[in-house]
């Protein structure tokens, strides 16, 4: 199954693509995993989640911390500290 | 009836008018006794800044900021909310957020808008590019440890 990764702010400008359709292997099952995989798959990916302890990240739209399982996510957006408001 | 308030949420690249949103709220009812409202405004940073751009999240900003204003209803007895949060390029001087709230007495008001704002600075999926004056593209807007720490307080014992 197919993961949709969605990417925000400095973290889509680093990674240089907004989103994109991912295979992830197996022994992927939480969030810190993703990003420890992520961060392996080149020099873009690397420059994005160099600190991955300040990347946020949402699952289906909903924020979750790095302990998270991601088993059945559909859409997972990584971004940096919000600031709206 | 505090249970049957839907919060009126918007996400949208267009203005807002201040007083039509405290009139949509209020209009032809007469047991509200305060609206509190907040608007957010972009500064110039001493004239440093052309605009700020505003990227965000679309669904899950909708859905994030109708998490928060749940919240807020769960635990002020409010009569009406509005939330309104603009995105796209804003340029010094203009509105970027807005939040109503309509309450029977004035505490009730002030916090919950007061709540809000704290949450949606550190929660709502928003992020601040500037352009600077000169013409050049300047960086992104670093979130403040502050803002955090302003949401932080609201959280109740236990949590």
């Amino acid at each position: 199954m197919s993961t949709k990764l969605i990417y925000f702010a400095w973290v889509r400008e680093r990674i240089g693509k907004p989103e994109e359709d991912v295979e992830l292997p197996s022994g992927i099952e939480t969030v810190a995993d993703l990003l420890r995989w992520l961060k392996s798959r080149g020099e873009e990916y690397e420059n994005a989640l160099q600190y991955p302890d300040v990347i946020r990240v949402a699952i289906n739209q909903e924020h979750v911390g790095h302990r998270e399982k991601i088993a059945g996510a559909r859409e997972i957006a990584l971004f940096p500290p919000m600031t709206g408001g | 009836m505090a249970g049957a308030v839907v919060p009126a949420i918007r996400i949208q690249r267009e203005d807002f008018d201040v007083a039509a949103e405290i009139a949509r709220l209020t209009g032809g009812r007469a047991d509200i006794g305060a609206v509190v409202t907040f608007s957010g405004l972009c500064r110039d940073e001493q004239g440093a800044l052309s605009a700020l751009e505003l990227e965000h999240y679309p669904g899950m900003a909708e859905a994030e900021i109708g998490r928060i204003a749940a919240q807020a209803l769960e635990r002020w007895p409010l009569q009406g909310l509005t939330v309104i949060h603009r995105h796209g390029k804003i340029a010094p001087g203009e509105n970027i957020v807005l939040v109503v709230a309509a309450s029977s007495h004035r505490q009730a008001a002030f916090e919950a808008a007061n709540f809000l704002m704290d949450y949606l600075k550190s929660r709502a999926p928003f992020w601040k590019r500037q352009h600077l004056a000169d013409g050049t593209q300047g960086g992104w807007v670093e979130a403040k440890e502050a803002d955090d720490h302003a949401a932080d307080r609201w959280k109740k014992q236990g949590e």
